[in-house]
């Protein structure tokens, strides 16, 4: 019980979000930053019981006989995120309230805000791989409308626009590839995977590749790295917890949670590795050459979701444990970095590095949190940081050593020019901002308020604390490493000893502060490249603009505004279609029999042939209309005398109306200005007779074949018997086939409304004529 | 367009096509009608008003806004649904029951609902076809 009460309690608060704003306004964040901590404290208490080995779940039907089931499920990792999630959760609820105080739209942030926590816990509490993608899209959506939450500004919508684009785009392929494997292990639940033999399946390329897709399109890896830059049009808040701590590593995650399933493989180490190394490298170097302050730290992220896709990829137990520690210390000082960096735009009302300068006396605070944070991303001596990094180097070169391969030098090497850039970037965000004269800048500099400043120290505190204490977060990282038993892996130690690994340490520590030193002519020279122009996102534009014109195109090839036109392609297209079925298909040739014909009959057929005749030929509108009638009403006679008295009355209403529907049309139309041409005449005439022959047609093959026993002597027997009903139209309508007027009433509706929406819209074609 | 006669005919036959209306929803399970007929039935009465006194007074006579009409005749027929499906039938599924008792005893049931929506969908629809026309 508790896990789904943890997971929807979430979003109970977001629905309620709105609600609680109208009653607190200045007070929300606070109050509402309580269920997050609530959270956080009952995945602590889960901490030990987990650490010592046992895993917690809880499953509820759904759909059983299509596998589906609400399977939740806690272990090392989910914890680890669980943690994450609810802890920054909370810290970045508590800032935005007072980041966006008197927003009119605070209500809408929390609303949106706790969608995605929630789905996120989901995602990460999900046993289930169908239950996981729908929380995995949930957040993509979630992410949409808070990327977009600036609503009114057009890059804000063409960033949301592009995250969800290119998130859900690879949400498809996850699906597909989710398919593919549950129908290959016969089962959806992920904990009973490892140890199927799914590895050599024909179809295992396929399903690795397709999930592939999904995890590198949400977690910014290349070439889908561009919308992750762009995402940073949301509040800071929003990017600080989901494009740096919480959504982004989603894609991480998943790779974590199926290398025991589908790692392990030459596939698995070639692409996932490479992908993730070309990540880090180009994310580490672009950052450099950016000035806003979150584009700096997107690039970052990029750079270290590349390098945890990388380690994922090598898939030694050395190096998946690498990935752990180093996931929970860049969540830690990202976080941090990225809510002092809205400080300092909350506070100056600019994030240009090149105009911020002196901030230390102003902000002290957040210049603390910031040093402290920056330590942690240099992977410098105290902090945890430095474990993570130290590990990252060990699990290269250990690989190196035992296998003597020359993929694990390629390793060491692209993960020690990684952290080179990363360096760099770390003294150019402790140093710029704050050191250096004071300078002119838009608004007078001041401290943040305490809800805002909290969030930072915290999260980098507790990054010193963990470098100073690992053996705090000890037993549950080795937990939390996929698919490795935590007996075999080494403790985290802050000191090494003098190791190849300090080795590599010391020589990207002297490489970034060389960099740094050189920086201003690093950024000339990459803003020279101007990615833009022929990067992957250009290709995003272009596929685009492509979709467009080609939506263009066919709406004006296709849809030609007359509705002659579209009554000449449906009547044509449904008649070729009938007559192909009815021809070629089932070989039937109806016969015309005229036994058994009654005078009455005749004299309405008559009178319908004559009507539709004089419709046809009328020169105005209102007499074509009358005879149109005529010949309905012709067809409700038909009905009543071979015993349809419903059809009939309804024919006759329907009539009425229409007549009514007609006028009300009719006076407002021109009389006919010009009469069809003989030629379009001759061609009109030839396709309704056709038309009219091939339903002739098709109603005596209808009447005249007997291959299957007719229905309706089930619904004459039963009508009374099981439905309480004689008029056995109606129980047909309401019972026997309920379900198929439920969707036709709904249509009608829908229709209804398109057809008001329509009309109303035609004073604004008047104004713009 | 002012008939004195029209508008006088119209007065009078409004009531008796509503009741007509109710009528053929409530006798269509066993006599021709059903919720389609009646629903048809009651929008061409307001039809005939709207033609008399114009779309807005009709509208108004409906008491009710055209969408929430065709809204709520949506909600009553999934709500007929639903009866059967938490007795644990398949969803639709016709639920019956006796009220009173001796002499007059009715058989009432979902299918009834059912209609009720059908009729209401049917009314709504037409109503918005024509009244969304005639203010063109």
């Amino acid at each position: 019980m508790a896990l789904i009460v943890a997971l929807f309690s979430g979003f109970a608060a977001a629905a309620l979000a709105p609600g609680i704003h109208l009653v607190t306004r200045r007070g929300t964040g606070r109050v509402l930053c309580a269920v997050p901590a609530a959270l956080f404290v009952y995945f602590a208490t889960l901490l030990g019981p987990i650490t010592a080995g046992e895993g917690v779940s809880e499953q509820y039907a759904w759909a059983p006989r299509l596998m589906l089931q609400l399977s939740l499920r806690v272990d090392g990792l989910s914890l680890l995120f669980a943690l994450l999630i609810t802890g920054i959760g909370a810290l970045v609820t508590l800032y935005t309230g007072r980041y966006l105080e008197g927003h009119p739209h605070l209500g809408r942030f929390f609303l949106f805000f706790f969608t995605f926590m929630a789905s996120m816990l989901g995602l990460v509490l999900s046993d289930n791989l169908i239950a996981l993608f729908i929380f995995w899209e949930l957040t993509s959506l979630s992410s949409y409308l808070l990327i977009g939450f600036d609503h009114t500004r057009d890059t804000s919508r063409a960033a949301a626009l592009q995250g969800l684009l290119v998130t859900v785009g690879g949400g498809q392929a996850l699906l597909l590839g989710f398919l593919l494997l549950g129908m290959v292990a016969g089962t959806f639940e992920i904990s009973q995977l490892p140890g199927l033999t799914l590895r050599e399946h024909a179809l295992y390329p396929a399903m690795l590749l397709l999930v592939l897709a999904g995890a590198f399109t949400k977690s910014a890896q290349f070439p889908f790295h561009f919308w992750l830059p762009g995402a940073m049009a949301a509040p800071t808040p929003v990017s600080a917890y989901l494009h740096s701590a919480t959504m982004v590593k989603a894609g991480v995650y998943l790779l974590a949670r199926l290398s025991p399933v589908l790692g392990g493989t030459e596939l698995w180490g070639t692409a996932v590795p490479l992908v993730g190394g070309i990540t880090m490298l180009l994310g580490a170097f672009l950052s450099l050459g950016e000035r806003d302050l979150k584009r700096v730290l997107a690039y970052a992220t990029v750079c270290v979701l590349g390098a945890l896709t990388f380690l994922l990829g090598l898939g030694t137990p050395a190096a998946l444990h690498a990935a752990v520690v180093f996931l929970l210390a860049h969540a830690l000082y990202k976080g941090a970095l990225f809510l002092a960096a809205g400080s300092i735009d909350h506070s100056t009302g600019t994030r240009d590095l090149s105009l911020l300068g002196g901030l230390r006396r102003a902000m002290p605070v957040t210049a603390v949190a910031v040093g402290l944070a920056a330590i942690s991303m240099a992977g410098l001596v105290p902090a945890f940081g430095f474990i993570g990094k130290e590990l990252v180097y060990e699990a290269a070169l250990v690989e190196a050593a035992v296998t003597g391969h020359p993929r694990p030098w390629l390793a060491a090497a692209a993960s020690t020019l990684t952290f080179v850039p990363l360096v760099a970037v770390a003294a150019m965000l402790a140093l710029r901002p704050f050191f250096g004269p004071e300078r002119e800048l838009p608004h007078a500099p001041h401290e943040a308020p305490a809800g805002m400043w909290l969030g930072p120290v915290i999260l980098s505190v507790l990054g010193l604390v963990l470098g100073a204490r690992p053996a705090l977060a000890e037993g549950l990282l080795a937990r939390a490493t996929p698919g490795i038993a935590p007996s075999d892996l080494a403790p985290l130690k802050l000191w090494h000893g003098l190791t190849p690994a300090l080795g590599l340490s010391a020589l990207s520590l002297a490489g970034g502060v060389g960099l740094y030193l050189l920086r201003d002519r690093v950024r000339a020279l990459l803003s020279g490249l101007r990615l833009e122009r022929w990067g992957p996102e250009r290709a995003y534009a272009l596929g685009l603009a492509g979709v467009l014109r080609l939506a263009s195109l066919q709406t004006r090839l296709i849809q030609s505004g007359y509705l002659r036109q579209y009554f000449l392609v449906t009547i044509v297209s449904v008649g070729g279609l009938t007559a192909y079925a009815l021809v070629v298909l089932s070989g039937a040739r109806p016969r015309l029999e005229f036994s058994g014909i009654e005078a009455h009959e005749v004299v309405i057929g008559g009178l319908m042939l004559l009507a539709a005749l004089a419709a046809a030929h009328s020169n105005s509108r209102l007499a074509s209309v009358a005879a149109m009638g005529v010949v309905g009403f012709g067809v409700a006679l038909v009905f009543l005398f071979f015993g349809a008295p419903d059809l009939a009355l309804t024919q006759c209403i329907v009539e009425a109306l229409t007549v009514v529907v007609f006028l009300l049309a009719l006076l407002k139309l021109p009389p006919y200005r010009d009469l069809s041409s003989k030629l379009t005449r001759v061609r009109d005439g030839i396709i309704s007779l056709a038309f009219g022959a091939v339903m002739t047609a098709m109603v005596l093959v209808a009447a005249q074949n007997h291959e299957y026993p007719p229905i309706s002597g089930y619904f004459l027997e039963n009508s009374v018997p099981a439905a309480h009903g004689r008029n056995v139209v109606n129980v047909i309508l309401v019972d026997f086939r309920a379900l198929d007027t439920l969707g036709e009433i709904t249509v009608l509706v829908v229709s209804a409304l398109g057809v008001a929406a329509l009309l109303k819209l035609g004073p604004r074609r008047e104004e713009t004529r | 367009m002012t008939s004195l006669i029209y508008n006088a005919v119209v007065r009078a036959l409004m009531p008796l096509l509503l009741i007509f209306s109710v009528f053929l929803l409530l006798t269509g399970h066993h006599e021709p009608g059903g919720g389609f007929t009646g629903g048809l039935v009651a929008a061409s009465a307001f039809v005939l008003h709207g033609v008399a006194n114009g779309p807005a007074a009709a509208r108004r006579a409906v008491r009710v806004p055209l969408p929430a009409l065709m809204g709520v005749g949506l909600l009553c027929s999934l709500a007929s649904g639903l009866v059967a499906l938490e007795q644990g039938k398949p969803f639709l599924t016709g639920v019956w029951m006796e009220i009173g008792g001796g002499l007059g005893s009715v058989k009432l049931g979902t299918p009834l609902l059912f209609d009720l929506g059908v009729y209401l969908v049917v009314m709504g629809v037409t109503l918005t076809f024509v009244f969304s026309l005639a203010e063109e």
